[in-house]
């Protein structure tokens, strides 16, 4: 029996909710769920993203179920399989972590289980749909139990206002979402809407619509609220799932509605997505860096990278509406690329703040510090991630970021030349985000693992278990080995830019990567690591031959640290002041400064968005002027209402009459 | 003469939604909707007979056996297991609610004109009061305050309906007014379970209790 790709994929999937059910029901042994249907889930993963990759074509699947006259379409193109492969890899990671991480989760394991494993599955059905309705009905699901997952620890009430806001911009997304397929020409599936033709006027309405649905799962400014509120709420593993691969998921959809069902594509519908990705990529990047909790540091490097990811959407459409399809697949490559490489590294530095969390309970950078002594597992694979998320070379960080600036610098060839005057500043813009990156990178890295614990707790810090140290493996691998050979992703990606364009990569060597020519720019990591390496083993060398042993142990000076402890490293705040010095006008900073005579000093310092004041507090306003409005009618009262019942059924009948 | 003695039983129901209307005893409330159903019934087979619809003997069968046996069967259980005479000073006094009554009744008269034109039966002249008896129902139950009483007023509201339909159209399909019947059947037993609850939960059965609005 020949068995296709895409039911592989699609039985993974009822797999997870099977497996999602079997935890249900199986809540209360919880070393069952933890060490069978989580590693089953991730096995499930790897069938997944094996039967992406291995897919060639286009393979489509028409359910039963669905409504009457209505089955669900599948469809697996290589767009999808790209998207699948990413899940499949990441979710492999993930849930292998996620069966070491719940283990304190004695109550809610059975219900966690279910929605992490419904989550999977509407993920997977997101990328695989091929008709409005299952994809409307999936990416509810999505939403719905992500919700669910993020407020797992409902007791709390900040958690519970994070979840809140982050279910009202998925419903606003998804109230977006579906006048955008209504907008497309009154056609139910995908196929049927490829075909058909709007004009420019329609076209343009509901790209706008697609933009709005999409960015606001995807975190592009200014819908981006929910980011930085959701994943501190959210348990580490969510976190990672939500900003490797749900956040993708979005992009997935912008990638399909932009390349493949609108027909038509106009100039400035790139320039808009290429303006607001610049925009959010470096609102994130200085927002991220003045973040003093580790897991909304990360939420808004999320941002950042949603950004730079978008700026390569932007430019790819930008070529291609001027039909420059080869150049337009550079920037392609390298958008999907780094989508690639985030569900990667930001799947694995969350893992790692969960592990910091659940040795340490502490979420705040200030409390943390010098981890790297007790939880050296956890430390180092976040060294890769923070390295490849700072676009260090030779890690995969790096390769996407450097094929779209490759992009860029072919921008000159546009004709239209307020475009070509506009974009260098772009990538300038760009590559401050990139700076501003490492920066926070330096910052996070810096503060939680680095120098002295800031408290006496952390001493006691223990590391991470077996199965968490398989999850961070896997990803901090995969960071390395995408940076090494990227010569595979490259070759496997030009089927996609076949498929959407209808132009390819020259082929890569397995050791030079060439965008467009030798000639103009090469890269290989081989050689740079190999060199680096080289270099590090020299300089190592040398030192311990010549220097060493001349170290003179003297009692130091003492000056200004007569007592010296870990109260006096630099703290989160302090690093990040440059920052907010310079981008002062970002901020809404509300500062507490202690009086000089305080004897218990303490100080304060909150950078908030005024995204907030702007745009979202007059709207709250708004709606609660109408609600208390309202609630005056609302009395709560049974005869008052069967009153209103009474005196509208007379009036109705009056007027009847 | 057959329309005689229909108008008749038209004219003791909307005397018996006035005596409802006016009753604060709940015992004789559950008495008067005894008498309105027997009434219904009679009414109900007097136009079978002489219309010849072999249906309506079902459906005044029906009426028989639920409105006049079992409901109120049921209500005076749940009085005496509930211990529920009286109930308190309703929330409009008694003498301006026949006024607001009254008014019902010259409204419906009024709005049910241009339908007795159109309708082709022997018991037009009755649709007036069947709306009346309709609205009148709906009065009481806003103007009571125990949640026994508004359950009497739902069923004599269906028995308004159920008037409405017959003298309108010679009563609704069969399956409809089964259907029907089983509503609110089973609406009153649900609802006696919860009366049940909540006086459990707050050891009386006055709305008031279950107003506080939860923020």
């Amino acid at each position: 029996m020949n068995v296709q790709p895409i039911e592989l994929i699609i039985l993974a999937a009822v797999l997870w909710i099977v497996l999602g059910l079997v935890g249900l029901a199986a809540g209360k042994h919880v070393g069952f769920v933890r060490s069978i249907v989580f590693p089953l889930g991730a096995a499930a993963g790897l069938v997944v993203a094996a039967s992406a990759y291995f897919s060639t074509g286009i393979e489509t699947e028409i359910s039963l179920l669905g409504l009457p006259d209505l089955p669900f379409h599948f469809r697996l193109d290589a767009l999808s399989a790209f998207f699948l492969m990413i899940l499949g890899l990441a979710v492999f990671g993930i849930s292998s972590y996620s069966a070491g991480y719940f283990r304190n989760e004695k109550e809610h394991i059975g219900t966690i289980c279910l929605e992490y494993h419904v989550f999977l599955a509407a993920m997977t059905f997101v990328i695989l749909a091929d008709d409005a309705f299952l994809f409307m009905v999936s990416w509810e699901a999505m939403a719905l139990s992500s919700y669910f997952l993020v407020t797992t620890d409902h007791r709390i009430a900040e958690i519970r206002r994070a979840g809140f806001i982050y279910l009202l911009m998925a419903h606003l997304g998804a109230i977006s979402l579906l006048l955008f397929f209504g907008s497309m020409g009154g056609n139910y599936s995908f196929d049927a809407m490829r075909g058909t033709h709007l004009s420019g006027m329609q076209a343009t309405f509901a790209f706008l619509l697609a933009l709005f649905g999409f960015g606001a799962k995807a975190g592009m400014l200014p819908l981006h609220v929910w980011l930085p509120e959701a994943h501190p709420a959210a348990p580490s593993p969510v976190s990672a799932m939500m900003s490797g691969v749900m956040l993708k998921t979005a992009v997935y959809g912008l990638i399909r509605v932009l390349f493949d069902l609108l027909h038509l594509q106009l100039w400035w519908w790139g320039v808009l997505i290429l303006a607001i990705g610049l925009l959010t990529a470096l609102f994130g990047a200085v927002f991220s860096a003045v973040q003093s909790d580790m897991k909304r540091l990360l939420a808004y490097s999320s941002v950042e990278n949603i950004g730079i990811v978008f700026v390569g959407l932007g430019l790819s459409a930008i070529f291609r509406a001027y039909a420059m399809n080869s150049l337009a697949a550079l920037a392609l490559v390298a958008t999907l690329y780094h989508c690639l490489n985030h569900a990667f590294f930001k799947s694995l530095l969350f893992l790692c703040t969960g592990s910091v969390l659940h040795a340490t309970g502490e979420r705040n950078l200030g409390k943390l510090g010098g981890l790297i002594h007790n939880m050296p597992w956890v430390a180092w694979t976040a060294l890769i991630g923070s390295l490849a998320i700072a676009g260090l070379p030779p890690l995969n960080g790096f390769v996407s970021e450097w094929l779209l600036l490759q992009a860029f610098l072919f921008t000159p060839g546009l004709p239209h030349s307020y475009l070509n005057m506009m974009i260098p500043v772009a990538a300038a813009a760009l590559v401050l985000t990139g700076a501003a990156a490492g920066y926070v990178m330096v910052k996070f890295y810096g503060i939680v693992f680095l120098g002295q614990p800031r408290e006496e707790k952390l001493r006691e810090a223990k590391s991470a278990g077996g199965w968490e140290r398989a999850g961070l493996l896997w990803l901090s691998s995969g960071c390395i080995l995408l940076g090494l050979f990227p010569f595979f992703v490259i070759d496997h990606l030009a089927g996609v830019t076949d498929f959407l364009l209808g132009s390819r990569l020259p082929s890569a060597d397995w050791l030079f990567l060439a965008p467009i020519s030798s000639e103009r720019a090469s890269y290989s990591p081989i050689l740079f690591m190999i060199v680096t390496l080289f270099a590090t083993v020299l300089v190592f060398l040398l030192v311990r031959r010549f220097y060493h042993g001349r170290v003179r142990r003297a009692m130091p000076w003492n000056c200004g640290y007569p007592v010296w402890n870990a109260r006096m490293q630099d703290t989160s705040e302090g690093f990040g002041q440059p920052i907010r010095q310079i981008f002062d006008p970002f901020f809404r900073i509300g500062r507490e400064l202690p009086s000089p005579f305080d004897t218990a000093p303490k100080y304060s310092a909150k950078s908030e968005d005024r995204i907030w004041l702007w745009l979202y507090l007059p709207f709250a306003g708004i709606a609660e002027r109408l609600a208390d409005f309202f609630g005056k009618i609302q009395q709560g009262r049974i005869l008052v209402y069967l009153m209103y019942n009474f005196v509208t059924l007379i009036i109705l009948l009056l007027i009847v009459q | 003469m057959a329309g005689q003695f229909i108008n008749l039983l038209a004219s003791i129901l909307l005397l018996l939604a006035f005596a409802m209307l006016s009753q604060r005893r709940i015992k004789l409330l559950v008495s008067l909707f005894m008498i309105q159903g027997l009434t219904l019934f009679t009414n109900t087979i007097v136009i079978a007979s002489t219309t010849g619809q072999a249906h309506l003997y079902y459906s005044a069968l029906l009426t028989l056996s639920l409105k006049v046996v079992i409901l109120p069967w049921i209500l005076f259980r749940m009085i005496r297991q509930l211990n529920v005479e009286w109930d308190v000073e309703t929330l409009i006094n008694i003498p301006s609610t026949m006024l607001a009554g009254i008014a019902i009744v010259i409204v419906s008269f009024n709005l049910a004109l241009p339908i007795s034109h159109l309708a082709g039966t022997i018991t037009r002249g009755t649709i007036g009061i069947a709306m009346a008896c309709v609205l009148l129902s709906l009065l009481m139950m806003i103007t009571r305050s125990k949640a026994i009483s508004q359950v009497i007023g739902f069923l004599s509201m269906e028995n308004g309906l159920f008037f409405a339909a017959t003298s309108t159209t010679y009563g609704m399909p069969m399956v409809v007014e089964l259907g029907v019947a089983l509503d609110v059947l089973v609406g009153v037993l649900i609802l006696g379970v919860f009366f049940f609850q909540i006086r459990e939960k707050f050891e009386s059965l006055d709305l008031k209790h279950l107003e506080k609005k939860e923020e």
